[in-house]
């Protein structure tokens, strides 16, 4: 048995340990938030946070998350008031959605780190996270705005 | 599991001219019926009370309402329901894959039939013909259904009026439908909609020739901006259901080895080692694909475990002897020589206008280059996938489809369920993770219910990365040849375009060798010159071929817009300039002079014309937007591109600067005229994605085979823009009063050509190949 604590749950989980935290979340904790995109930690799809930071769950084996705390998109906020997920819905940021709550929680991650990140910040930061739609001039637009929206609340 | 989903907020606009001239012609027929009389809604998914409308949109002739009535050929294509509580729940027939219908179509119904949008449901429909055609590609949705569905609102709206006149007894014109209410004239009495379903609902359907539709001025949420999308809320949270998301009680997880080379089989087997990967329930040799291909399975060995890693682990021990068959003899590189060769002398004539061979003898000057753009993949970011259920009452399908009758027709044929019972294949729609034309093939959900029947469990099929790169549907790989004459003065006198690719047809049927499709930007380049030659050649065919979003207008755009550039360059006159000219007076080209029976993307065109003005248009506004022609910073340079694909004008400026020799996009400018719109912000962000997903294209796109199998795997090697790669992308919708065209893919075909004439501006260098990294300026 691994022992996760996901969005402040506990959750003991009969898999081998070194299955990916991604399929872990998604296949035995049903929370299909996190996204499958390449399984190769080069797409971004499957960023959740463990201890706060960006982290692909698609390469972390279920083992590397014990003892930490991992954060999912269903676990960011309790009714999406998170300030990137305002201003993603603000600015209509998703087309077809599937990349957006890796992107969010890459965002996040930057977001904790550096509040008020320019746009090669941004570029940076949010390189790993690909989005076949396109919505990459809105994703740098929604992260300042939610930065803002963030410096304001503090 | 129904992801039938209440859209909360509301989408936007800027106001668009909603004339309805020409309306009559355009809605070719549709029946709309008061179905809540004969109980049609049993079944139908709505709710089992109240005032339904159905549509019936029929491709053939109009038929009588009254001999249709108790036919159960009815076949509606959307409805409209309200229940008690006066809530509407409109039913979205079409798939959303991110170009935005879910927040478009049936916005436009709510508009017309006055609803309070915040008091509306949209739910995906599931697949059944009585939707009529629900094959959400070409970029047609809202092409084909916005005057059916604005009728199809004013019938509501009309029998909603006529149930108030009825409780207050008075003429029907007393009474006026806004914002989910019946107002009497001359009185404070309202009746809310859930006060008039019961009336409604008894009421007959009036006639279509007594509708009468919202002007652009009465609209209130089409053509506005700020409209929220649909779907929003549930994205960001992670609860947004796509294919891959769908979870079934008892469900196993599949991931198949298919055959690496096209019609290739497995010789023999070896799953000792699969069987022992714990979570492995057991492994199913698939049925062996001949030609053609079509949507069918590919074959090869599936692995069933209790989750998606046990069955990609065990996928992996498996040990597989191929026989990889006749096509192992492909190598993209090296094929490259035979198209060469098809063009030596294209057998298929296109269209011919005067002499070409004659301009060739009489000209100053000739130029003449060769361009060629490499096969593609559609890298949707969610890869396929397909969820299936088979019991006594039928299958149950949950999957990503752009297609849900296709999916239907498909898992009947694998599982030889008889025509007459498509009722007992229900295909649910989930949204779509990307799907650019590859969710139209539904080869996956064949596997689905073949292993859901063969286990009789149920099974969700997942593609990974590396089966949705090596296992696809290709965006064939093109070679083309361009030639002009020029005379004395060095005006142009002869255009001359030959093409050769691998043909979509040889998927359906192996013996169709001529390049496809001279319709999308080839035969129908615009630019009027006194003689024309355009001719195909032909190829055989190894992989799968389905196109990528924009279909040939990707290859041929690139050629023709690039080609014109050289033109002008060869002329003295600047691009923009010299695209206006060659554009000519202000005319409907009619193609048919010049020998070519042009589809126009299913439109007639008498409401669709190939209108040079229209070309103008939009090349005026995008040059006068990106300040064309203004001093540049040192190193800098501008190039325009215009198309015109699935029947809207796009022109595209791209700015570019070359630090340290690679490529850096400055900014992109857009000006597309797509006729009359419904929701303005989705399509900017059309346009800001297909700049993005051209990028991918015009930098990395390459798909290569070697010994008939494909060599690329994952996002490593075939690479995709990412998000430092695109600055502002901005968008000029013009306001149109033309008939609605497409979106989802015009913005796609004018932006290579536009980039690779800017890179020529910025650092005199001609790029003729595709994708750019090759030349190591990416």
């Amino acid at each position: 048995m691994i022992e996760l604590m996901i969005n402040g749950e506990k959750h003991q989980l009969d898999v081998s340990a070194e299955m990916p935290l991604l399929w872990a979340l998604r296949d035995i904790v049903k929370l299909t938030g996190s996204k499958y995109g390449c399984g190769k930690g080069l797409c971004g799809a499957c960023t959740v946070h463990i201890d706060g930071d960006a982290t692909r769950s698609c390469v972390l084996p279920v083992s590397a998350a014990v003892g930490k705390r991992v954060t999912t998109i269903e676990g960011l906020s309790e009714n999406a008031d998170h300030p990137l997920q305002q201003a993603w819905m603000e600015l209509n940021v998703p087309q077809c959605g599937y990349c957006q709550s890796g992107q969010i929680m890459s965002a996040a991650s930057l977001l904790n780190k550096n509040s008020k990140p320019s746009d090669e910040d941004i570029d940076q930061a949010m390189a790993g996270n690909l989005c076949r739609c396109g919505t990459y001039p809105r994703i740098r637009s929604a992260i300042h705005q939610a930065a803002k929206l963030a410096r304001e609340v503090k | 599991m129904n992801f039938l989903q209440k859209i909360g907020e509301i989408p936007c606009v800027n106001s668009v001219s909603d004339e309805l001239t020409n309306e009559d012609q355009i809605v070719e027929s549709s029946i709309i019926q008061n179905v809540s009389r004969r109980n049609f809604i049993k079944g139908a998914g709505l709710a089992g009370s109240g005032f339904v409308i159905g549509a019936q949109f029929s491709t053939a002739n109009a038929v009588s309402p009254n001999n249709d009535m108790n036919s159960d050929s009815f076949n509606p294509d959307v409805f409209i329901s309200i229940d008690d509580e006066g809530t509407v729940t409109i039913m979205s027939h079409r798939s959303e894959m991110g170009q935005g219908v879910r927040s478009s179509l049936p916005l436009l119904v709510a508009d017309e039939m006055e609803c309070d949008w915040d008091r509306v449901i949209v739910k995906q429909a599931i697949g059944d013909a009585k939707y009529g055609s629900q094959n959400t590609d070409g970029s047609r949705s809202v092409r084909k259904f916005y005057f059916r569905l604005k009728e199809a609102g004013a019938t509501a709206r009309t029998m909603l009026q006529h149930a108030a006149a009825q409780v207050w007894k008075v003429k029907p014109d007393q009474v006026t439908i806004y914002n989910h209410q019946a107002k009497l004239t001359q009185s404070t009495q309202v009746l809310d909609f859930s006060q008039l379903v019961k009336i409604a609902a008894k009421l007959p359907v009036p006639d279509k020739s007594t509708l009468r539709l919202k002007t652009e001025a009465e609209h209130r949420y089409v053509g506005k901006e700020n409209m929220k999308i649909l779907d929003a809320k549930d994205i960001v949270t992670g609860k947004a259901v796509y294919g891959y998301d769908v979870e079934l009680p008892h469900m196993k997880y599949s991931v198949i080895a298919r055959p690496p080379v096209l019609f290739g089989k497995v010789k023999s087997y070896d799953a000792s080692k699969t069987l022992k990967v714990p979570g492995v329930i057991k492994v199913i040799e698939m049925p062996l694909l001949s030609a053609p291909a079509v949507y069918n399975m590919l074959g090869g060995i599936a692995v069933i475990a209790e989750n998606t890693w046990a069955a990609m682990q065990g996928r992996d021990k498996l040990k597989i002897q191929w026989e990889h068959g006749k096509n192992a003899s492909y190598n993209t590189k090296n094929h490259e020589k035979n198209f060469k060769l098809a063009l030596k002398n294209p057998q298929y004539l296109i269209r011919n206008r005067g002499n070409w061979e004659q301009a060739k003898k009489e000209a100053d000057r000739i130029i003449s280059h060769d361009y060629y753009v490499a096969g593609i993949a559609h890298a949707t970011m969610e890869p396929p996938a397909a969820t299936a259920i088979v019991s006594e009452d039928g299958v149950d399908v949950w999957t990503c489809t752009q297609a849900p009758q296709s999916a239907q027709g498909n898992v009947m044929s694998v599982l030889n369920i008889p025509k007459d019972k498509t009722t007992t294949v229900r295909i649910n729609v989930t949204l779509l993770g990307g799907a650019f034309g590859r969710k139209s093939k539904p080869d996956y959900v064949a596997e689905a219910a073949y292993l859901a029947n063969e286990t009789k469990m149920p099974i969700k099929v997942l593609w990974t990365r590396e089966d949705e790169i090596k296992h696809g549907y290709y965006h064939s790989p093109s070679y083309q040849k361009l030639a002009a004459t020029f005379n004395k003065s060095r005006q142009a006198t002869g255009w001359y375009h030959a093409m050769v690719n691998h043909p979509i047809g040889a998927t359906f049927n192996p013996a169709i060798k001529q390049a496809g499709s001279a319709e999308l930007g080839q035969g129908d380049m615009p630019f009027d010159l006194p003689n024309i030659k355009i001719a195909n050649g032909e190829s055989d065919t190894f992989l799968r071929i389905g196109w990528v979003r924009s279909v040939t207008n990707i290859n041929n755009a690139f050629a023709v817009c690039s080609f014109a550039d050289e033109m002008a360059v060869e002329s003295g006159i600047d691009p923009k300039e010299y695209l206006l000219s060659l554009l000519g007076k202000n005319q409907h080209i009619d193609l048919n002079k010049d020998g070519f029976n042009y589809g126009n993307y299913g439109e007639k065109l008498e409401h669709y014309p190939i209108d040079t003005a229209r070309f103008k248009n939009v090349i005026n506004i995008v040059a006068k937007n990106a300040g064309w022609g203004k001093k540049l910073p040192k190193g800098h340079g501008m190039g325009i591109a215009v198309h015109r694909s699935f029947c809207t004008y796009v022109a595209t400026i791209v700015e570019v600067s070359m630090p340290n020799g690679k490529i850096k996009i400055e900014k992109v400018h857009y000006a597309v005229d797509a006729g009359k719109i419904i929701n303005p912000d989705r399509i900017r962000s059309q346009m800001e994605g297909a700049a993005i997903f051209s990028t991918s294209i015009a930098f990395y796109g390459e798909i290569t085979a070697d010994k008939g199998a494909v060599e690329q795997s994952n996002f490593h090697d075939y690479e995709l823009a990412r998000i430092g790669q695109v600055p502002e992308v901005n968008v000029h919708i013009v306001k149109s009063e033309h008939p609605p065209a497409g979106i989802g893919e015009p913005g796609v075909p004018p932006f290579a050509p536009a980039l690779c004439n800017a890179i020529y501006k910025a650092s005199g260098k001609r790029f003729r190949r595709l994708p750019l990294k090759q030349f190591g300026i990416v």
